[in-house]
């Protein structure tokens, strides 16, 4: 019974939407106050229903009913608790269940908390977010339908994909799809103006925090998949340029630059066209990730199954939403009204140069991602865009943008004076500098980027805090008085500085792993000694051990370093009878921010197994970054306050003011 | 019942929800632009207040968000008031009341499997019973050994099994483990191979002959070993000695064993001579006169004689179908003859015949897989 009404659940979910699709634009057409608050309501029930369907399909994986096909292909009666919930998501169906859950969970909060937003917005917004939720029930109805049931149910499942069987799995994609999926708001929002021909300062005031929750959540979701990546597929690497991981960074690249332009719109009314036209981009890549990533066109950890059907049927939800949204685009977005002006030199026009830089580095993913797709389309010809494509082409945009990060809030809105914040920025310069001469001198004859590297990491670090301290009068008033500004200070300026600075700390690890890298590879007897980075690392001994649902062959190294003993570590190869299939359990140390890493590779014959043992500097500060990020965008969206940008007032002879758009 | 009534309720629920803000007539007109500059304005002077932004800015800030207040005011006195139209509503809660169950029964009707229940693992792992298939009760043993896999009497009992399935590489582990913890055996050995033979599709491969050799060396007599140790040298081409070996077999067997037939059947195949039966011998091969009378005849009568023989022999199992070695002698001598189409309907009735027999069906399975047929 729970298998059906699960099903059931979500078959009337589908119906709400379809009603919360067309009653509330009727409504905002002949101004019926009732019909336009059925939005609110079916969003809500929707929300009901769906949420019962999930709820009853993680019952299913728990109590281990083999009846349900999607639970007899993805589960096994003796994976631990945790693994069968997250293996509810673990494959395509249950994935696309958790998509749309999480797609009604933000069209109720919408329905729910949007008190203070115009009626007829609310209705057309509500109804854009069910266009996009009927697609995807459908979607799933039709081609993926996770209740599909087995008459003579297996007694046992054939497990899930044991590189899945992580507490990663339980982390990352929700994360993830609260990112993809949160987009949508912003996207509804955009073509909600579109279709009501205005955007109204509500509409500023409710996409800012909306995307930045969005965003949140997908720079956790990355970060957090790229950790899962280092550590579990045994290669130490943690970026590969691989198309599903590009598909997670365009949404985000394009995120950011809404964030920024969605500021400058809240705050001083400006760049309201080019918001929108980010709103509609930043969910429509989100949409291409999800096709990419779900129709089998690639073939990766992601793809759970491939399934022409499918790829179909997202291609075809990708051209209606996309193609559709960008025409009314092109139709409508004359009609909206001009924002407000500014000079270029100007916050307003930092965050135009942000937008600019990012959107081209966007583009160059874009491209590097899908054009050996298209390749293989047109001409059949295989070719792969990997690391090189990627590094010469992102770098050259990252440079400039993270030289005019310090800037950027300094500068006063309307119009700016770039030459007072260079001197505000003196003392960041002043370490840069300082950085660059220490670690060349350190790594004499080594890299020569890497130093220069380092130092734009620490100027855009110490350009946050210069910021910080700017703001705070510090060491130009007494300390007291600093103090006591620093509290008053709002916590978006807080928040702003923790994610450029987290910007900077994540720089400072990337050049770190990528150039001082050290690793050992080798085969092993027990009683040898590797020695990577002035660690010594000897083999104690390969132990078989028995695992809930796995065996594993467990290797044991002392690590010891000046002949002291640091600790031990046990790295071990797992095998999944069930699906036939084994893994490799990388061990970490961790030291400070830089981590030794060990991952065993095939036992041979005669008692040696190899090994891969990494010496990782500073590698931690890759995440640490993003996570900073995080918390400054967590800081800024608890900030109740209403963002008001109050402009520089003209000077007797008004400079030329440019428009915004 | 349940079920239905279930889905009435939650049908229901979701006709609720629709029709719920169509009933009332309250005045909710949402917030307004209005609003939020009034809002932005009371911000200002709370920035000011705490010094944030000087009071030249604050009132640059003022003045531009004044204007966009009077702007906002007059667009929302310009438009046309929120109204209600009874029609529309009536509309609406129509398409809510017979379009939700239409749309949502189509669908779960079409998609849905209204009469199954649910089968948690627990409800029934208690009620195992007799009529699972053996697939379930295999899945079973081999969840029960992965918690324990030390357990010898388990890979015991499981091995045979996962061979008759047709799974040999899982069959060769768990001889392999049945070897390990409940101790070696010639059996054990003889029955490893084999499975190793299955999973190399019927060679006998240098795995496999080693492990018939260790059975021979564990017991001398071991049937099975020595058969397959016969089997290996007839396909590495060395008939004399499977001959031979066969041979040896045959003389030192009790005249009643089960496999005689077999192992006779393989003698004339490589062309040696089968010794002489002890006395009382139920069912040889062929009579014992037919075979040395074709031994002298030409190529084309010998195969006429064997042509007529295999005739009898299928008319018989015609009316009697429950000899099973009947049956397989059939089959053998229509592989022999190259006629594998008859063999293989031979094999599809000999199957129908002994279907309702699980021991002779079992019989037959063995000797066909002995055939290289799969059993």
């Amino acid at each position: 019974m729970i298998a059906e009404s699960g099903h059931y659940a979500l078959v009337l979910a589908l119906g709400l939407a379809l009603i919360q699709s067309i009653v509330p634009i009727i409504g905002a057409r002949w101004r019926d106050a009732a019909l336009m608050n059925v939005a609110r309501s079916t969003a809500l029930a929707q929300l009901l229903f769906v949420a019962a369907s999930f709820a009853a399909l993680v019952t299913l994986h728990v109590t281990s009913d083999f009846s349900v096909a999607n639970v007899y292909e993805n589960s096994h009666s003796l994976k631990p608790l945790l693994y069968k919930i997250t293996g509810v998501w673990g494959n395509h169906e249950g994935s696309m269940l958790l998509w749309v859950s999480i797609l009604a969970l933000f069209g109720g909060l919408v329905a729910a908390f949007g008190n203070n937003l115009p009626l007829s917005l609310r209705a057309h917004v509500l109804a854009v977010q069910a266009w996009v939720a009927s697609a995807f029930y459908l979607f799933i109805l039709i081609t993926s339908n996770p209740f599909l049931r087995i008459a003579n149910p297996p007694i046992e499942g054939r497990d899930l994909n044991p590189v899945l069987q992580d507490i990663g799995l339980a982390v990352h994609p929700p994360m993830l799809y609260l990112g993809y999926v949160g987009f949508s708001i912003s996207f509804s929002f955009a073509v909600a103006a579109l279709l009501e021909g205005k955007i109204d300062a509500a509409w500023a005031r409710w996409v800012r925090p909306w995307t930045l929750m969005a965003w949140i959540f997908l720079t956790l979701g990355i970060a957090m998949g790229s950790y899962w990546a280092y550590y579990e597929l045994g290669w130490g690497g943690w970026w590969f340029w691989d198309p599903v991981e590009n598909a997670s960074l365009m949404p985000w690249l394009a995120g950011t630059a809404l964030l920024h332009s969605a500021l400058v719109m809240e705050k001083r009314n400006a760049l309201k066209v080019w918001t929108v036209l980010l709103s509609i981009l930043t969910f429509s890549l989100s949409l291409l990730g999800t096709f990419l990533v779900r129709s089998g066109v690639l073939t990766s950890v992601h793809a759970f199954a491939t399934d022409p059907t499918r790829g179909v049927f997202i291609l075809l939800i990708l051209f209606v939403f996309i193609g559709g949204s960008l025409s009314l685009y092109a139709w409508r977005a004359p009609t909206l009204k001009q924002g407000g002006l500014f000079a270029p030199i100007s916050r307003e026009g930092a965050l135009v140069l942000n937008n600019l830089l990012l959107t081209t580095a966007c583009a160059t993913v874009f491209i590097g991602t899908l054009y050996p797709l298209a390749l293989e389309v047109l001409t059949g010809e295989k070719i792969s865009v990997g690391a090189p494509f990627f590094n010469f082409t992102f770098a050259p945009l990252f440079v400039p943008l993270l030289l005019a990060v310090p800037f950027g809030p300094l500068l006063a809105w309307k119009r700016g004076d770039l030459l007072g914040a260079a001197q505000r920025l003196m003392v960041a310069g002043i370490v840069a500098l300082v950085a660059i001469a220490v670690v060349f001198a350190w790594t004499y004859g080594g890299a020569t980027l890497a130093p220069l590297a380092i130092g734009l990491a620490a100027f855009v670090i110490m350009g946050a805090l210069c910021d910080l301290a700017e703001r705070i009068a510090l060491f130009r008033i007494p300390l007291s008085l600093s103090l006591r500004r620093a509290r008053g200070l709002p916590r978006a300026t807080w928040g702003t500085a923790f994610a450029h600075a987290g910007l900077g700390v994540a720089l400072i690890g990337i050049v770190c792993e990528t150039t001082w890298n050290s690793e050992y590879i080798g085969s092993m007897k027990p009683d040898d000694v590797a020695r990577v980075a002035g660690y010594e690392l000897r083999l104690d001994g390969l132990n078989p051990r028995q695992g809930p649902n796995f065996r594993e062959m467990v290797a044991q190294f002392t690590v010891t370093r000046d002949g002291e003993k640091v600790s031990v570590m046990t790295p071990s190869k797992r095998n999944f009878t069930t699906r036939g299939a084994s893994t490799t359990e990388a061990a970490l140390l961790t030291r400070g921010a830089s981590q030794l890493y060990i991952s065993l590779g095939d036992a041979s014959a005669d008692g040696t197994i190899a090994v891969r043992i990494y010496h990782k500097p500073l590698v931690l500060m890759i995440w640490w970054g993003p996570v900073l990020m995080a918390f400054g965008g967590l800081l800024s969206l608890s900030d109740r306050r209403l963002r008001v940008g109050a402009p520089k007032p003209a000077k007797a002879a008004a400079r030329a003011l440019q428009a915004a758009e | 019942m349940t079920l239905w009534f279930v889905f009435a309720l939650m049908t229901v629920a979701a006709i609720f929800a629709v029709l719920w803000p169509l009933s009332r007539r309250g005045t909710d007109s949402g917030g307004s632009e209005v609003v939020v500059y009034r809002d932005q304005l009371a911000e200002i002077d709370r920035d000011m207040a705490s010094g944030i932004i000087g009071a030249a800015e604050a009132d640059a800030a003022r003045v531009e968000i004044s204007r966009r207040l009077l702007a906002a005011a007059d667009q929302t006195g310009r438009e046309a008031p929120v109204q209600g139209s009874l029609r529309l509503r009536r509309a609406a809660a129509v398409v809510a009341l017979v379009g939700l169950p239409v749309i949502a029964s189509g669908f779960y009707l079409a998609l849905g499997s209204p009469r199954l229940g649910d089968f948690p693992l627990a409800e029934r792992s208690r009620v195992a019973d007799a009529n699972q298939p053996l697939a379930n009760l295999v899945a079973q043993v081999e969840a029960h050994l992965e918690k324990n896999p030390t357990d010898g009497r388990g890979w015991t009992v499981l091995a045979p099994v996962l061979s008759r399935l047709g799974r040999y590489d899982d069959a060769v582990r768990a001889y392999r483990n049945a070897i390990t913890y409940a101790g070696d055996s010639a059996d054990r050995r003889a029955d490893l191979g084999e499975a190793l033979m299955g999973s190399a599709g019927g060679v006998v491969t240098a795995d496999a002959k080693a492990e018939f050799e260790r059975a021979v060396a564990l017991n001398g007599d071991d049937a099975k070993a020595n058969y397959f140790l016969g089997l290996a040298a007839e396909q590495d081409g060395r008939k004399t000695d499977a001959a031979a070996l066969w041979q040896k077999m045959l003389a030192k067997a009790p005249s009643d064993a089960p496999w005689r037939p077999l192992v006779q059947a393989a003698l004339v195949r490589v062309g040696g001579t089968v010794p002489d039966v002890p006395a009382g011998v139920s069912a040889p091969a062929l009579p014992e006169g037919a075979v040395a009378a074709a031994k002298d005849m030409s190529e084309a009568d010998r195969g006429t004689m064997i042509k007529g023989m295999v005739d009898r022999l299928a008319t018989r199992l015609k009316t009697n179908g429950d000899d099973v070695e009947g049956w397989l002698r059939l089959v053998r001598a229509y592989l022999v003859m190259g006629e594998r189409d008859k063999a293989m309907s031979a094999l599809a009735d000999a199957r129908q015949a002994v279907a309702n027999d699980a021991d002779r069906l079992r019989q037959l399975n063995e000797g066909l897989k002995n055939l290289g047929l799969d059993g």
